[in-house]
């Protein structure tokens, strides 16, 4: 490698390397989220026909059913939808330089996914199986608990960008990349629930 | 989730190390970048076809004599594992598609660099990670496919740290993905349109697209399958009431894909080479970009045909058969192109062109077997023989690693500002030619007759084209030696190249080699005919930002 490097012409490798770092183009940056929220919802796919074959092909052993129990899904769902229209309320009041609502609105959409990882944590203990008890048993867990890890991430990123927006002009109403990010990433995960709750729990 | 916006260049200056340093780095520089991932992924070539090396030496008699068949499997597994995932990826996307993409889109570095940076530095880990569960507790023993129930009952260690190391390397396959398509998309020159891009961008973009649509499935199985390892659960075991048919679809929904990904980038590199040293403009353009979005699109849809033996269903058979027969249509369309391309060109046969013909006869010969193999009734003759090994090592040997070669004599006087030796190309490619040939032709009549492919021990009426085969594994081998000294030599005191030797007209050779850091002194050239070649030598105008216009001025 030094002989590859060693031809460098002395007066272009002074140069500072930092030349295409973000601010010198327009912003990508949310164009890469939404890529990667397309290569992150695939994984969901997998998952989703590898939990729809199964169903299809492999027979349920006797005493396993696939009926749950719909109460606190149901309520949990509601959490989960409710807290994209607060999402979206927050982003809004942040475009019309209303910084305290964006934080409060935040914080009510925070409390919601926390509220919702609760109930599941609830349903978990709940429920008459466990992990390893049958093919159906662990396609549920890992279902739900990698959508689970999705929204604890997400809750995770809504509390950094209230914490960050305590201080006045961090997001202006044009320049907000930090929220319109976690804002993206929150109605994907609200997304992939509503899937998971009709194809799991309804079907 | 947020980011600052970045300081003034004049404050981060000094934050970046320079000189030969920077090949060390965490820089930005999507050249330097680039050749990280070139010198990176030939290092772990070096080590796969060392472990190839092993395998024909053991398959030189028909008993289990040099390794025990334990280590035989790890050998095998290490194998396949580090030639795709360490070498022909990264190299193929990684290595040229960091390098030439953002010359070509007309911008001074990819979308995202510190991303670009943070997907070169998964790989060493991943790869020494890979490398070090041999020492462990023994590598992994199930194969590159790592099919279950075989992986489940192998032992565990050396499997999960496979899974490991290949779901870094697929993260950093995906982070990739993510900034080709950004770079191509929305990093163009002002002025440049999609069909103006020279054709390694479409290849790429559509590379990218398969990464990250078909990475992620991977991925997924995988952690389900390091669960069935490490807690027991039964996804994909069928003693615990799960299926391993379910992890061969999702393992192939990915692992088709791969071949077009390991191989529609070499496509691009080709259709870049040829009409430089045939001075004739690449044939067929449009239809090229739309046999690349047709191949993308197929390859997504064709991965059962890897599964006619796992008790497929035969309407399953029928469509997988005919998507596949449908591939042959977007590729034959590229081979043709590529054939006009070279009808009546001014062929210079030197030792980028003699890779990328190669490539050609390889590539049709492999994509015949191909076509064959889509066929259910032959498919189930030869499943898992050695007719498979041959049919795969056509492509990806034959074909990619042809053109990563001829690549690296093309672009080498651009990395380094001197010329490769042609006399030691010339041996080279004639040794690496024959052997890969003697080596692999063989292993299709061997998989023909019934020899089992991933096994140490034949049966001995195998025995004598398994040495010629061992052979010409040899000569590969030795054909590293010309090349390396080539590389060795020419990168100190080889000839001076200058900014252009080829006269070509993309955008990478109109600016000074080694490039400055902006990649070009003054605004990026505004080049909207990357191929306009044909006119009598001594009439082009490299100045003349347009390739078309200096054709048409020229007749």
């Amino acid at each position: 490698m030094t002989t590859l490097t060693s031809r460098t012409d002395p007066s272009t490798s002074r140069q500072t390397e930092d030349h295409g770092a973000e601010g010198e183009h327009r912003d990508l940056r949310m164009f890469g989220l939404a890529t990667f929220l397309v290569a992150d919802g695939m994984t969901f796919a997998g998952f989703f026909a590898a939990y729809l074959t199964f169903r299809a092909v492999n027979p349920l052993p006797p005493g396993a059913t696939y009926e749950l129990e719909l109460i606190l899904p149901t309520l949990n769902t509601a959490l989960l939808v409710a807290s994209s229209f607060t999402f979206h309320r927050a982003a809004s009041e942040l475009r019309q330089s209303r910084n305290g609502a964006c934080r409060l609105w935040l914080l009510i959409t925070a409390g919601l996914g926390l509220a919702f990882l609760a109930g599941q944590m609830v349903e978990y203990f709940s429920l008459p199986f466990g992990l390893t008890d049958n093919l159906y048993a662990s396609t549920f867990y890992a279902l739900t608990g990698f959508h689970g890890l999705h929204v604890s991430l997400g809750a995770l990123m809504i509390l950094i960008v209230w914490w960050q927006a305590r201080v006045p002009g961090r997001f202006t109403p044009e320049h907000h990349f930090g929220v319109e990010a976690a804002e993206l990433y929150w109605h994907f995960v609200d997304g992939i629930w509503l899937v998971l709750f009709g194809i799991l729990y309804l079907l | 989730m947020t980011l600052t916006l970045p300081p003034p260049i004049s404050q981060t200056r000094g934050l970046q190390p320079e000189g030969w340093l920077r090949y060390l780095s965490f820089s930005l520089d999507h050249k330097v970048i680039g050749l990280q991932y070139l010198v990176t992924s030939f290092f772990f070539y070096l080590i796969g076809g060392a472990l190839a090396g092993m395998i024909r030496v053991e398959l030189l008699s028909p008993i289990s004599d040099f390794l025990p068949r334990e280590t035989y499997n790890e050998v095998l597994t290490l194998h396949g594992t580090v030639m795709i995932f360490l070498w022909i990826v990264p190299v193929v996307n990684g290595a040229f598609g960091n390098y030439l993409i953002p010359f070509y889109v007309g911008a001074r570095d990819m979308a995202f660099p510190r991303l670009n940076a943070v997907a070169f530095w998964l790989i060493p880990p991943a790869g020494f990670l890979l490398i070090a569960s041999y020492f462990i507790a023994g590598a992994a023993q199930s194969g590159w496919t790592a099919y279950p129930p075989l992986s489940l009952t192998t032992p565990a260690t050396g499997q999960v740290i496979w899974i490991l190391s290949v779901l870094l390397l697929g993260g950093s396959s995906i982070f990739g993905g993510i900034n080709f398509i950004a770079t191509v998309l929305k990093m163009r020159r002002p002025g440049l349109g999609m069909m103006q891009l020279p054709m390694y961008c479409w290849a790429m973009l559509g590379t990218s697209i398969l990464v990250v649509l078909a990475t992620p499935v991977l991925a997924g199985t995988l952690v389900l399958l390091s669960f069935d390892i490490i807690a027991h659960t039964g996804f994909f075991n069928p003693a615990l009431g799960g299926n391993a048919v379910v992890y061969q679809h999702l393992f192939w929904f990915y692992s088709h894909p791969a071949v077009y990904i390991m191989v529609l980038p070499a496509f691009g590199l080709v259709s870049e080479i040829l009409p430089v040293h045939a001075r004739k403009p690449l044939f067929g353009y449009t239809t090229m970009v739309y046999s690349i979005l047709g191949i993308v699109f197929l390859g997504l849809i064709v991965w059962a045909h890897h599964m006619f033996t796992s008790a497929t269903p035969p309407w399953m058979r029928l469509f997988f058969t005919i998507a596949t027969a449908f591939i042959a249509v977007p590729t034959g369309i590229k081979f043709f192109n590529w054939l006009a391309t070279l009808w009546g060109g001014k062929i210079a046969l030197n030792s980028a062109m003699l890779f990328s013909c190669a490539f050609i006869v390889h590539f049709v010969f492999g994509g015949i077997t191909g076509v064959a193999l889509a066929q259910v009734p032959f498919d189930i003759h030869v499943h898992d023989t050695y007719f498979v090994v041959g049919h795969f090592h056509y492509i990806v040997y034959g074909g990619t690693v042809f053109v990563v070669f001829g690549s690296i004599y093309h672009w080498f006087p651009k990395f380094t500002g001197r010329m490769l030796n042609e006399q030691l190309g010339r041996l080279h490619f004639l040794l690496t030619f024959i052997g890969f040939n003697l080596c692999f032709a063989p292993q299709h009549w061997l998989g023909l007759n019934g020899m089992p492919r991933r096994v140490a021990e034949y049966d001995p009426q195998f025995t004598l084209l398994n040495q010629l085969s061992s052979v010409g594994a040899l000569l590969m081998a030795v054909s590293t030696l010309p090349f390396l000294i080539n590389v060795a030599w020419s990168a100190i005191a080889g000839k001076v190249a200058g900014d252009n030797p080829w006269n070509a007209l993309t955008p990478e050779w109109l600016t000074s080699s080694p490039p400055p850091v902006a990649n070009w002194n003054g605004p990026a050239p505004l080049v909207t005919h990357p191929y306009g070649y044909g006119v009598p030598e001594g009439q082009i105008d490299l100045k003349a930002v347009s390739g078309l216009q200096i054709w048409s001025e020229g007749r």
